[in-house]
């Protein structure tokens, strides 16, 4: 070991030399308490004990990995997945484009309705899911709006149901977005400039959400996938109802497929948390020039 | 000829009167400041301006243009704001350009005006730079060209240096003045700083609760306040109680000691209190500063590096006077409770109101 240690002086300075044979004190390393330690070996176990039980039990197929390679090679699996993905991405869009606007505009020029806008949103954490998909089908399942007569018509609606389900996580991020920059002023400066509703929140509110939108799609994203209730109702081909359908069905399986889905997520995150690490939404680094 | 013109404006939110009866009449080219205390509705009426908030009454016109209702996109009217207010996702050169891209202007020509107002602000190689990787200051240098980009016809300033330190005010104040001139743009400027209000302006609004002061060139409004709000607030002041003797001959008693002013006395009879000021820098301790004399004793002396500043008492009116004297390093201050003259010519006496002085034994003002 050659580089000096933490705390050590600088070569040749006179003190170092009068000092150097007493410096027996370093610094020591501060380990912290034991009962933190303790607290989080616990979450740590709660945390993995699961997941490394669900490995083993995958594992105890025979040959090796055949759970694994069984999960793969059942078409259904990536059709499901796709399937979820495809309505989680459409549902993410929507609502978007449906929530950006309105705690955008509440933000701005109605911050009184904001109690009103919030309760309504975490109305869906208030009304079960079963209770939501059965209002909806028995809404749409006649004239005027037959959406359960078709397909697209099923798949559009549970699309709206799962607007519904992610309001609270979509706008509470959007909404701390738009907490965390200066939304009156901005508008106002861009207004000055000649740009109109649609430019602002295209070119100014929006980019500046893009951590905000990614978390809030995200979550959106991950209840759309393993939802099971809506998409069971409205007998869709989703990854839900395919993972209990495994779940009766086969042994090994299902332990696979929930650590495949696990592992899915765990992409996500770290690709959301990379996207934020670049994130250019700092305002001021302070100090007049 | 008139190109900025508020006429009787007026703007309630709710029961409270933020402006009433605002008139103004900008030329082309001027630099007008609206100058006074938090909530006197200088902000208020730059945003009526900017199309941000809607007159309750009265109209606005640029340009011969009555833009009282016209919302604030579609106003061309350039505004700085105390935050910078930059775009936090886009680069100087892009927040410069956002105003001429919304016109949906040709590329080339975007990039030549950004790069002509990169160099008018001296950041020639900052624009590639995100606004967060800037000063304070250089932010706001951006906000300005970003404001000037469009060839707005009125640049509106919201107290653009307040959230600076005070050497970049001063750089950045002298800036802001050559770029006016230079581009020949009417601007209002909004502060509460009358340093910044007097040193930049063609011509000052003083406003106090809603109403304008006085308007007038800013030597106008320091040697010539109209109201005793405006002696107060513009420059430091003496305000004094004093007894009008004969008000045709501009007669006047203060502490029992006569002087005169240079003006008659038409709006109080004689024998009735007003109120007159006195600028510090006008008083001369000693008898050489003009034909008014009053005796009192020194109470206070301070040391301010340039200047000493004197405090005399008037004992018989229980009135404090303040005078400004250069600092000679040859010559000692005045000692405490020692008796002193101070003289003044008549034209620094201003009668500026009729009735007791509102702060009688202080100096006002900053």
């Amino acid at each position: 070991m050659t580089g000096p240690a933490i705390g050590s002086r600088a070569p040749g300075a006179l003190e170092s030399v009068a000092t150097s044979a007493v410096t027996s004190d370093r610094p020591r390393r501060n380990w912290g308490s034991p009962w933190a330690w303790i607290i989080f070996l616990i979450g740590v176990l709660y945390f993995t004990v699961p997941l490394i039980a669900t490995f083993i039990i995958s594992m105890r197929a025979k040959p090796l990995f055949a759970a694994y390679t069984n999960s793969f090679a059942d078409p259904r699996f990536f059709s499901s997945l796709i399937y979820s993905f495809v309505i989680g991405l459409i549902t993410v869009v929507l609502s978007i484009a449906l929530i950006v606007p309105t705690a955008y505009w509440v933000r701005l020029r109605a911050p009184r309705l904001r109690p009103f806008v919030e309760f309504i949103t975490l109305l869906p954490f208030v009304i079960p899911p079963v209770v939501l998909v059965f209002g909806l089908i028995r809404a749409y399942s006649r004239p005027p709006l037959p959406f359960t007569n078709t397909d697209i018509g099923s798949s559009a609606l549970l699309v709206f149901a799962y607007i519904v389900l992610s309001l609270p996580y979509m706008y509470r991020s959007v909404d701390s977005g738009l907490r965390a920059i200066d939304i009156r002023t901005l508008t106002e400066a861009a207004q000055s400039m000649g740009a109109g509703w649609f430019t602002i929140l295209v070119r100014i509110i929006l980019p500046n959400l893009r951590v905000a939108l990614l978390s809030g799609a995200f979550l959106s994203l991950a209840i759309v996938i393993g939802e099971f209730t809506m998409a069971v109702y409205l007998a869709r081909p989703a990854f839900g109802p395919y993972l209990a359908l495994l779940g009766a069905n086969r042994t090994y399986e299902p332990a696979a497929v929930s650590l495949i889905s696990f592992g899915v997520t765990w992409l996500a995150m770290i690709a959301i948390a990379l996207i934020g690490r670049g994130s250019r939404t700092r305002i001021q680094v302070g100090g007049a020039h | 000829m008139t190109f900025l013109e508020l006429t009787g404006v007026q703007k309630r939110f709710g029961d409270v009167n933020a402006v009433e009866d605002f008139n103004l009449a900008a030329q082309r080219g001027e630099f007008v400041s609206f100058l006074g205390p938090s909530g006197c509705g200088k902000t208020t009426t730059l945003r009526m301006i900017a199309g941000f908030e809607l007159p309750t009454r009265g109209a606005i016109v640029i340009d011969d243009v009555d833009v009282t209702h016209r919302p604030p996109n579609q106003r061309n009217v350039g505004m700085v704001f105390q935050s910078y207010a930059l775009f936090p996702n886009m680069t100087v050169a892009g927040n410069i350009g956002f105003g001429l891209r919304v016109r949906k202007r040709p590329k080339a020509q975007i990039d030549k005006r950004v790069k002509e107002l990169l160099a008018l602000i001296h950041l020639e190689d900052r624009g590639n730079r995100f606004p967060y990787q800037l000063s304070g200051g250089q932010q706001q240098r951006v906000a300005l060209a970003r404001a000037l980009a469009f060839e707005p016809q009125v640049l509106l300033l919201d107290e653009p240096l307040s959230a600076l330190d005070a050497k970049i005010r001063i750089v950045l104040r002298k800036e802001i003045r050559t770029i006016q001139r230079q581009l020949g743009i009417t601007t209002v400027y909004v502060t509460h700083d009358q340093e910044e209000a007097l040193s930049l302006s063609d011509r000052v609004v003083v406003m106090s609760e809603g109403r304008i002061e006085q308007i007038g060139a800013p030597a106008d409004i320091y040697n010539f306040p109209a109201t005793p709000f405006v002696a107060s607030f513009v420059g430091t002041l003496n305000l004094l109680a004093a007894k009008v003797i004969e008000g045709g001959e501009g007669r006047i008693s203060v502490d029992g000691q006569e002087i005169r002013s240079a003006k008659p006395i038409t709006d109080a009879h004689d024998g009735s209190t007003v109120t007159i000021a006195l600028r510090p820098e006008s008083i001369e301790l000693g008898e050489g500063g003009g034909v008014n004399r009053l005796r009192g004793v020194v109470e206070d002396a301070s040391f301010l590096g340039s200047i000493v500043r004197i405090r005399v008492h008037l004992p018989d009116s229980q009135t404090t006077l303040s005078l400004d004297t250069f600092n000679d390093p040859n010559l000692d201050p005045p000692a405490i409770d020692e008796t002193v003259t101070l003289s003044f010519p008549r034209e620094a006496c201003l009668v500026i109101g009729s009735g007791p002085a509102p702060v009688v034994d202080v100096v006002a003002g900053a």
